[in-house]
């Protein structure tokens, strides 16, 4: 075992943790600007931890009562909480929403026969070929028309009735479990929709848990579509919280403690599904390439 | 009762005589109604969208007064704009800095991890960059790129290299953002290089060395051939992907400094959201569109996607 440890596995070892210092690093500094009081923010630049850790920037980007004052000119306070609550409500409805319809349109692929089934999953699959930027023009002025701008209903109408992803997702699933049960239940008289709500989908439980929690990251993290139909603050998201708030300071320095204490917000939410499901998010990004 | 049950199996499977065409018809009633809210989706989001942006492209509209029918006009407009041109060329460099060191850089890790590091801990931390946005990673990097109290220069210096201005100079600012990009992606890509990796069956590796094969070798040999469909999969997502970058852009340079970010979805963007030129934006992202399908279908074509190696 000891003359296995030879140089180039050193080097190869040495190689790997450099990665995961680089990987980790601007996420720990971001976190280390957010406790640091802001006028130590260039007197602690070099460090990698602060002293006198403080905790009241979180506060004053979330608009509560704080004893870290602002530092001067940092632009009009944004809201965080606000940007918070509809991030939730955001992710919230898109997912529910992608959930329900894909699973839908999953089982009718795997399970029912139809004409012009395949041609219509396939046409599916193309319109992911479609760049956002092309869709983006004419969604953006049928939201407008609609007068849906800065509404949730208008953030979420183009994404949460078809993901071609989640549709090709949970079809693999279905058509990889046995259909006897559903036939039997077909047989004693059950609906297609009583089958699908009350045998197929519980039977699926794993890979709808796994598809919802990286549904909610992607939807947590949109920003170009949220960006265009949604700037009002009782609508805007983090991420577009975050770019307002960034985009706000010009040419001076950034509030760089709250906007780093913002970030952390924004990040928190994903790395505690990491901590929690690291091993079902690990791998199921990890067979998204193999088909 | 198990008697009627037999009978409708038996017709249901034929699907032949009256009965079994009533069964099969509700049945297709039934799939088109359960995949109708995606079919909705499909048609009133990327469908008809796609013809609208087409029609939308050979109109002067601006949102202002009604659209005029202008022919290819845009077109021809587009054809001789040099800012347009200069997008395309940004785009393109941008790709350039960024997939041939994030596929390189990703497959080294893939590598080393499976040799030394397959603990999935491992992999959750290589991964925690992508999972983050990308507003969030450019936000993260403005900061550590700062020249005033970014970690990056301190480190710079600490070797002995002057600070440089990154986002803040024209000649720096796009590398910077391949490079935060870089950041963001290389732990994905090395995720599904491992991934690819691990379906390789390990007695080819015996077999080749017991003939004498060199680890150089067995790597051009066996690892890339057979990582092939995964590199497809990667160059195609990552170089598509690129060519719309856009977020990173948005939270850090926005274009500048100099104009020397804008890459083609910023201009576009710009054109559409910000001057409200709706019809001369749908041109170019029809351009757009056309180019990275031609971009697709040679990528497929240069490395094969159609074949496999194994089996």
């Amino acid at each position: 075992m000891s003359k296995k440890l030879n140089l180039p596995k050193l080097f190869g070892y040495a190689g790997l943790a450099i990665f995961c210092i680089i990987s980790l690093l601007p996420i720990w500094m971001a976190l280390k600007t957010a406790i640091t009081m802001p006028s130590d923010v260039f007197s602690t630049a070099n460090s990698l931890w602060v002293n006198n850790p403080v905790f009241g920037n979180f506060l004053r980007v979330l608009g509560l009562p704080s004893d870290v004052p602002p530092p001067a000119n940092s632009g009009s306070p944004i809201n965080f909480m606000i940007a918070l609550r509809n991030s939730v409500v955001y992710t919230g409805l898109l997912v529910t929403g992608q959930l329900f319809f894909s699973s839908l349109a999953a089982y009718a692929f795997a399970r029912l026969r139809f004409p012009g089934r395949d041609a219509l999953f396939y046409s599916f699959i193309a319109a992911t070929m479609i760049p956002s930027i092309v869709l983006f023009i004419p969604n953006f002025i049928l939201i407008r028309q609609l007068g849906l701008l800065n509404s949730f209903a208008g953030m979420v109408a183009p994404n949460i009735l078809m993901l071609p992803f989640a549709v090709f997702f949970l079809r693999q699933f279905f058509l990889s479990t046995p259909k006897e049960l559903e036939e039997a239940a077909r047989l004693d008289g059950l609906s297609w929709f009583k089958v699908y709500w009350h045998i197929a989908l519980p039977l699926q439980r794993g890979p709808l848990a796994t598809l919802a929690i990286l549904l909610s990251i992607q939807a947590w993290n949109d920003f170009f579509w949220p960006f265009l139909v949604g700037q009002k603050e009782n609508v805007q998201v983090m991420a577009v919280a975050l770019a307002n708030y960034q985009s706000q300071t010009g040419q001076g320095q950034p509030d760089w403690t709250g906007l780093m204490a913002a970030v952390m917000l924004s990040i928190i939410p994903v790395l505690i599904l990491l901590v929690f499901f690291g091993r079902r998010i690990v791998e199921s990004l990890q067979t998204s390439g193999m088909k | 009762m198990t008697r009627r049950s037999t009978d409708k199996t038996v017709n249901a499977d034929k699907e032949s005589g009256l009965f079994g065409n009533r069964l099969r018809r509700k049945e297709a009633l039934t799939g088109y109604l359960f995949i109708l809210p995606a079919l909705i989706g499909l048609i009133a989001f990327f469908a008809f969208p796609t013809i609208r942006a087409a029609q939308i492209s050979l109109t002067n509209w601006n949102l202002m007064r009604p659209a005029h029918w202008i022919g290819f006009d845009n077109y021809g407009k587009l054809w001789a704009d040099g800012k347009f041109w200069d997008s395309m060329q940004i785009t393109l460099l941008y790709v350039i800095y960024n997939i041939p060191l994030q596929t390189a850089l990703g497959l080294i890790i893939a590598v080393l991890a499976d040799r030394l590091a397959k603990s999935v801990l491992f992999r959750a931390v290589i991964i925690a960059p992508y999972l983050i946005s990308n507003v969030v990673a450019g936000l993260v990097w403005l900061l550590m790129l700062d020249p005033l109290i970014g970690l990056t220069n301190t480190f710079l210096t600490g070797i002995g290299i002057p600070p440089q201005s990154f986002l803040s100079s024209p000649d720096q600012a796009l590398i910077s953002v391949a490079g935060i990009s870089i950041w963001r992606h290389v732990g994905f890509t090395a995720l599904l290089f491992y991934a690819g990796l691990q379906s390789i069956p390990r007695d080819l590796y015996e077999a080749a060395r017991l003939d004498g094969a060199s680890e150089s070798a067995m790597f051009r040999m066996i690892t890339l051939p057979l990582l092939r469909p995964v590199m497809v999969f990667v160059l195609v997502t990552s170089v598509v992907g690129s060519f719309q970058v856009f977020d990173v852009i948005a939270v850090t340079t926005q274009g500048g400094p100099a104009n020397s970010t804008r890459a083609v979805l910023w201009y576009i963007y710009e054109n559409a959201f910000q001057f409200s030129r709706m019809g001369y934006a749908s041109a170019m992202s029809m351009v757009l569109f056309v180019f990275l399908i031609l971009v697709t279908l040679l990528q497929m074509r240069l490395l094969h996607a159609d074949r496999s190696d194994l089996g």
